[in-house]
């Protein structure tokens, strides 16, 4: 009774908090709506015991929203974000696309032949889970982390205009280095 | 899944935590004021915060041009509300309010809240000199946050649980801070950082006007400046279980250990504001990625190598 009446309460915060991102007119209201998104669905995790994955859930998404800020200042000029804005762009193709998702998600959702539980849950889910998703693919996985840091590495020498010569000077010996932002240990 | 070494308490107990939690961190205003009267030669010192807190309430609010009230209040606010959640998972000796499986991550998450909640704080005044002070604050969270997070990953790793309760059982013998030191040192820098302390404090500072606090005025000012303190003891507390033996020690009971254990910590932490300089938040940042962020993990290098040895 009461898990349901929490349960409720979420599912209408989650999906207000989500609708709220496209009507407010502020960067920082639109970010912050999102993460309340997020955390009712990191409380929803909790209720189905999960309490790592609701919690990390949480963590990892109100920090993302944090850093969101540091991208409005970084990528986004002097500073449109600052000011109130129109969240949407595009509209009509957005409308179309999200209303046909939502429908083929919803009829998925409210279509599919639920299976019946078998068994009792394990006694801890989170193990369980993670074996379940990970278990066999193990090595897969251990390697596709160190390939998209060195893929997100790769990515900003790339994009970043200055190399390891303007640094170091020609013959890679200038020390300190030449940094437009001088660091905190002298390098 | 192993007995619970902990015995959580009914919740009606939340209300004494608060008051402990609340008690802790006027001592460590009083010891701040106390220090800062004896190194300006005046007189007196404990009793002036009180002073301040009764003028704050009293004070009218300020208001500024389209301000963003219901994020300002919340940045505020929720300062004050996080340091509670964040004692929820701290036992006091064999009690606990909340016996999480997962409690060091709850630690983890509410800590990680303060970065929202410091550039709303910043955001919400509408002010150039207050969203300074919340990048600044971002700045620095940049830096601190993943060695914050390696280092709460040693203790975690040697107890082989994530629960608050399990950790400081697992010191039997020896307090992980004596075999994980760079941990515990990293674990500090990381609760003055987002207590918003000592070095940390640019984000508040007199050449931005105040930064997050410029336009704070009236108990919105009292109410985020009790959250720092409370922030800064509430970390403090939880080095104890994680660190430093819980509530183990000779003679007294538990809860006593915890709680002379969270003072002492409470007591450097506030003493060391006068001893370090500030951060600039630019040059933090290469100490955190450069020093701090390898330290931490060589740290659980060597406590995973540890415990496998051990078996």
């Amino acid at each position: 009774m009461l898990v349901g009446i929490v349960f409720w309460v979420l599912a209408v915060v989650a999906v207000t908090a989500g609708a709220a991102v496209f009507v407010v007119d502020s960067m920082a209201r639109a970010t912050y709506a999102l993460a309340l998104s997020f955390i009712a669905v990191g409380v929803q995790i909790l209720l189905l015991g999960q309490s790592y994955l609701g919690i990390i859930t949480i963590l990892m998404m109100v920090m993302e929203m944090a850093v969101m800020a540091v991208y409005m200042v970084m990528f986004m000029g002097m500073n449109p974000a600052l000011m109130p804005m129109d969240m949407t762009h595009g509209k009509k193709t957005a409308i179309v696309a999200s209303a046909g998702v939502f429908v083929l998600l919803a009829a998925g959702a409210l279509l599919v032949p639920w299976p019946q539980r078998r068994g009792a849950p394990p006694e801890d889910l989170t193990h369980a889970l993670g074996l379940e998703i990970m278990g066999e693919k193990m090595l897969i996985m251990a390697v596709v982390g160190p390939v998209m840091v060195a893929t997100i590495v790769a990515g900003v020498v790339l994009a970043a205009h200055r190399t390891r010569y303007d640094r170091l000077g020609d013959d890679l010996r200038r020390r300190p280095a030449d940094d437009p932002q001088p660091g905190g240990v002298g390098r | 899944m192993a007995e619970s070494v902990v015995t959580t308490v009914p919740g009606g107990w939340a209300v004494l935590a608060g008051i402990l939690l609340c008690g802790l961190a006027f001592f460590a205003v009083a010891l701040d004021a106390a220090l800062s009267a004896r190194a300006q030669g005046t007189g007196g010192g404990w009793g002036a915060p009180l002073g301040r807190a009764a003028r704050l309430l009293r004070q009218r609010r300020r208001s500024t041009v389209a301000a963003d009230t219901l994020l300002w209040r919340i940045g505020g606010a929720g300062m004050l509300v996080g340091a509670f959640l964040m004692i929820a998972v701290i036992p006091l000796g064999e009690w606990t309010l909340a016996d999480l499986d997962v409690g060091v991550v709850w630690f983890n998450t509410v800590d990680v809240m303060v970065w929202a909640l410091v550039w709303l704080a910043g955001w919400g005044a509408n002010s150039a000199h207050g969203l300074v002070g919340g990048y600044r604050f971002l700045a620095h969270g940049l830096a601190y946050e993943l060695p914050l997070m390696f280092a709460l990953v040693a203790p975690a790793i040697a107890a082989g649980s994530l629960a608050v309760g399990d950790v400081a059982a697992a010191q039997d013998g020896v307090w992980f801070v004596v075999w994980m030191p760079v941990a515990f040192l990293v674990f500090l820098i990381g609760v003055t950082g987002f207590s918003v302390w000592g070095p940390f404090t640019p984000a508040l500072a007199a050449d931005i006007g105040g930064g997050v606090l410029a336009e704070l005025s009236g108990v919105d000012r009292l109410v985020l400046q009790a959250g720092r303190y409370l922030f800064l003891t509430a970390g403090a507390a939880f080095s104890v279980p994680l660190f430093l033996g819980g509530g183990a020690g000779p003679v007294l009971p538990g809860w006593a250990w915890v709680l002379v254990k969270t003072v002492a910590v409470l007591a450097v932490l506030v003493w060391l504001r006068r001893k370090l300089p500030l951060l600039r938040p630019d040059r933090f940042m290469e100490i955190g990625w450069m020093v701090l962020l390898p330290a931490a993990v060589l740290q659980d290098l060597v406590v995973s190598l540890v415990v496998v040895w051990k078996g």
